[in-house]
């Protein structure tokens, strides 16, 4: 078999891994209960990367409201999640892919047995399960060096969130914008990557000349931005330029805020930061910051 | 693997099939495209790698870069740390911890990648030429790097990096000296300059360029030094030499080696301060020309001949204390140097100060220190690995270069970065170096001082991951682990 299944060390939590998917899942509940939800997401998993190649060129072209609709159950979520943005910008259901992979497993797994607690952590972009009177504290860690946190939210059960995303061109997928990362929080983990995606894309300043663009073709034959640019490096930029930038992605936000797309997302670009939503559910810095180096769920 | 049009490879590891391009990764990161072969980067499962997507915080899980896993020696194999990942800032045991036996004994490797967000270069610049005032900031790209240190038996002494400009200052400052120290480490060349000083361009184990001008060779000693060496070689052939010297100057007659072999005064006054006789200090200004000063004019130096005591015809000769630049002058009528053609009978003596200096080197130590978190990858008990170092049980390597470890406090070291494999560092962005460590110590030793002995692994179970590359130790290192009947031990 192609996937690999294990328990970390910790003896804890479950890493999945097939092809370009690495999944981190921790269940919190009795033994029995959380044996049974490890060995139902391994199930599921083994037949996910499959499932997803199987429509890829579908699921690379472009978003439009009358693109066909796709046959499998991540698929379907992936173009859900990029439809509301479909007519306003660029957009293709990849952006939602990690989101909406997580999100499968994250049910597969509470559908089959009772969790107080679990999540399961695609890359950064994460789905979350809590029953009344959980919590789940996040945190942002700045500094793999220095364990210490920058950010730090209590997601409580009462709150209307069950998806984190985090975007950026240093990130692992190629981003139009130049923000190091912008964090969303939403409902859903597959909601939170789709806009974190064009929130990212949009901290941008168009024809900077310190942002190197380079076509994504060149980059990746087969990538689904096609002959898009991407950043490749951001040189020195001014604190006007931080601002303009961080404005445009921040209006974006608050727009899809407002829509009730999102909860809140956390802009970073150069150690300046913006966030947009409610604070009280924004990772809020303590102090300066560059991009985040980390999503972490704390240990209570 | 099925190639496309444009280089690109099509990868089959898994139903993706993404079409690779030459020096990239496809959508895992796992795999590569190395000229056209497929390779897989990423050998190990790392723990905790969804941590790291969301800024890429683990260098080695997308470093586009060969695997320098191993070097292996004779029936030796020695596994370094390049590549092998961390543990931070988990509190867990170090990626591999390798036991091997060794002539009997039981050997463990503890293996890590460390990151060093403290660390920095100690940079000795062969060259007499100035490079700017003592204390003074050395640049990058225009940002604060480190700054020049002490002069030193003909070789300037740069610091760069440390805690203040790795993640004292800006972020700007932070990255550029980040990349300065990565660049210098992977012997790339670096442009430094310094502030009211000189641009150098920087580079181990090559000749430094100072201001354009590469610098070849390597004093000989100073401007004293190099009359004592010579003084037996000019006498007969020429009346007075002046050895020009930044820190320095020689006067052939006024030295102690022209008096004892009964040279006779000529009258020369030189500028600048006199030490002891035949010695002057500060004959001119530092600079990149003669002999380290500011200088075209070897004249420039000297005052007028005291007409009581030169003559018509005197025989002078200017040189610098690499023999680079010379000049030689007769006195006229009215006791003034003329130049003239350099005679044969002293080519020769010239040309030997050059052969005795040696070619002019920039070396790059990079200093870093096993920290708290690192030293807990390797026992639960840190401390305890400091004594074990200190007490000589435990052997530390970087890349398995031998290393200096500081007296005193922590387990500070010191590595010639020429002496590791090629490519043994990365970077992190927050910022800080990625450089390997291993720790290699008895079996019995590593469990009497806390260690994870249940994570203690067989170098055999290593070994068969085919995805490792296997180095040849360079043979001017001491092997890292301890020596037995090999043929290549080391005197």
């Amino acid at each position: 078999m192609r996937a690999k299944i294990r328990l970390l060390p910790d003896g804890r939590r479950l890493h999945l891994n097939d092809g370009p998917i690495d999944l981190i899942i921790e269940a919190f509940a009795e033994p029995d209960q959380t044996t049974a939800a490890y060995r139902a997401a391994a199930d599921r998993f083994v037949s996910v990367l499959d499932e997803l190649c199987e429509e890829l060129p579908l699921l690379r072209q472009p978003a439009r409201r009358d693109s066909p609709r796709a046959f499998g159950v991540i698929a379907r979520r992936m173009q859900a999640a990029v439809a509301p943005y479909c007519e306003r910008t660029f957009i293709t259901p990849m952006a939602a892919v990690a989101g909406a992979v997580a999100e499968e497993i994250l049910n597969t797994m509470t559908s089959v047995t009772s969790l107080s607690r679990a999540y399961v952590n695609n890359g950064g972009d994460i789905a979350l399960h809590l029953t009344p009177g959980e919590s789940f504290s996040i945190g942002m860690v700045e500094r793999p060096d220095r364990p210490s946190l920058f950010g730090k939210v209590k997601l409580r059960s009462i709150d209307p969130i069950r998806g984190i995303a985090t975007s950026g061109w240093r990130g692992r997928s190629f981003s139009l914008g130049i923000a190091d990362a912008v964090t969303v929080l939403a409902d859903s983990a597959s909601t939170a990557d789709a806009a974190a995606t064009i929130i990212a894309n949009a901290v941008d300043l168009p024809g900077h000349p310190c942002v190197t663009r380079v076509s994504a073709r060149d980059l990746a034959p087969d990538s689904d931005l096609g002959n898009r640019l991407v950043t490749q490096a951001v040189g020195e930029l001014s604190g006007e330029d931080i601002s303009a930038a961080l404005d445009a992605g921040a209006a974006l936000a608050q727009s899809l805020i407002a829509d009730d797309l999102i909860c809140s997302a956390a802009l970073h670009l150069r150690g300046a930061t913006r966030v947009a939503g409610s604070a009280q559910h924004s990772p809020r810095p303590t102090r300066p910051l560059s991009a985040p180096s980390a999503i972490m769920i704390l240990q209570e | 693997m099925p190639v496309a049009d444009d280089d690109a490879i099509r990868c089959d590891a898994c139903p993706v099939l993404c079409y690779i391009k030459p020096g990239r990764t496809g959508a895992c990161d796992r795999y590569a495209n190395s000229n056209g072969q497929l390779i897989r980067i990423d050998p190990h499962v790392v723990l905790d790698r969804a941590l790291s997507r969301g800024g890429s915080v683990v260098p080695f899980l997308d470093r586009n870069r060969d695997w320098d896993g191993n070097i292996v020696a004779g029936s030796g194999t020695f596994v370094t740390a390049i590549g092998a990942g961390t543990t931070y800032p988990d509190y867990k045991p170090a990626p591999f911890i390798i036991s091997s036996e060794v002539q009997g004994v039981d050997m463990v490797t503890v293996v890590t990648e460390g990151i060093f967000s403290y660390c920095g270069v100690k940079l000795k610049i062969d060259t007499d030429r100035y490079l700017g005032p003592e204390t003074n900031t050395v640049r990058a790209q225009g940002e604060p790097v480190g700054h020049v240190t002490t002069s030193e038996y003909g070789s300037q002494m740069l610091s760069l990096g440390g805690v203040r400009h790795l993640t004292g200052g800006t972020r700007r400052e932070g990255t550029v000296t980040c990349e300065t120290l990565l660049n210098l480490c992977e012997r790339k060349p670096v442009e430094l300059t310094i502030d009211e000083g000189a641009t150098v361009i920087v580079e181990a184990g090559k000749p430094p360029i100072v201001d354009g001008a590469k610098e070849e060779r390597m004093r000989v000693g100073c401007g004293s030094a190099t009359i004592g060496m010579f003084a037996k070689q000019w006498h007969g052939k020429v009346d007075e030499v002046v050895v020009v010297d930044d820190h320095i100057t020689g006067v052939l007659s006024e030295h102690q080696a022209g008096k004892l072999l009964g040279i006779r005064e000529t009258g020369i006054e030189m500028k600048g301060r006199r030490s002891t006789p035949g010695r002057y200090f500060r004959v001119a200004e530092p600079g990149t020309a003669w002999g380290g000063t500011n200088i075209d004019d070897p004249l420039s130096i000297l005052q007028e001949f005291d007409p009581k005591i030169a003559w018509p015809k005197l025989r002078l000769l200017m040189v610098s204390t690499t023999g680079e630049h010379y000049a030689y002058y007769e006195l006229d009528e009215a006791l003034r140097p003329v130049e003239k053609e350099l005679p044969a009978a002293l080519i020769e003596s010239v040309t030997r100060i050059t052969e005795n200096c040696e070619p002019a080197l920039c070396t790059v130590l990079f200093m870093g220190g096993a920290g708290g978190s690192l030293r807990a990858g390797v026992t639960e008990n840190p401390v305890r690995l400091t004594h074990s170092v200190r007490d000589a049980l435990t052997r530390v390597t970087c890349g398995g270069a031998p290393v200096y470890v500081w007296p005193g406090g922590g387990i500070t070291f010191m590595v010639d970065v020429t002496r590791m494999p090629e490519r043994a560092f990365g970077y992190v962005p927050t910022p800080a170096l990625v450089a390997p460590i291993e720790f290699t110590l008895k079996l019995k030793d590593y469990a009497a001082l806390g260690g994870y002995m249940d994570h203690v692994r067989a170098l055999d179970s290593i070994l068969k991951d085919e995805s490792r590359r296997h180095l040849s130790a360079n043979p001017e290192n001491p092997w890292p682990l301890p020596e037995n009947k090999s043929p290549r031990s080391q005197p």
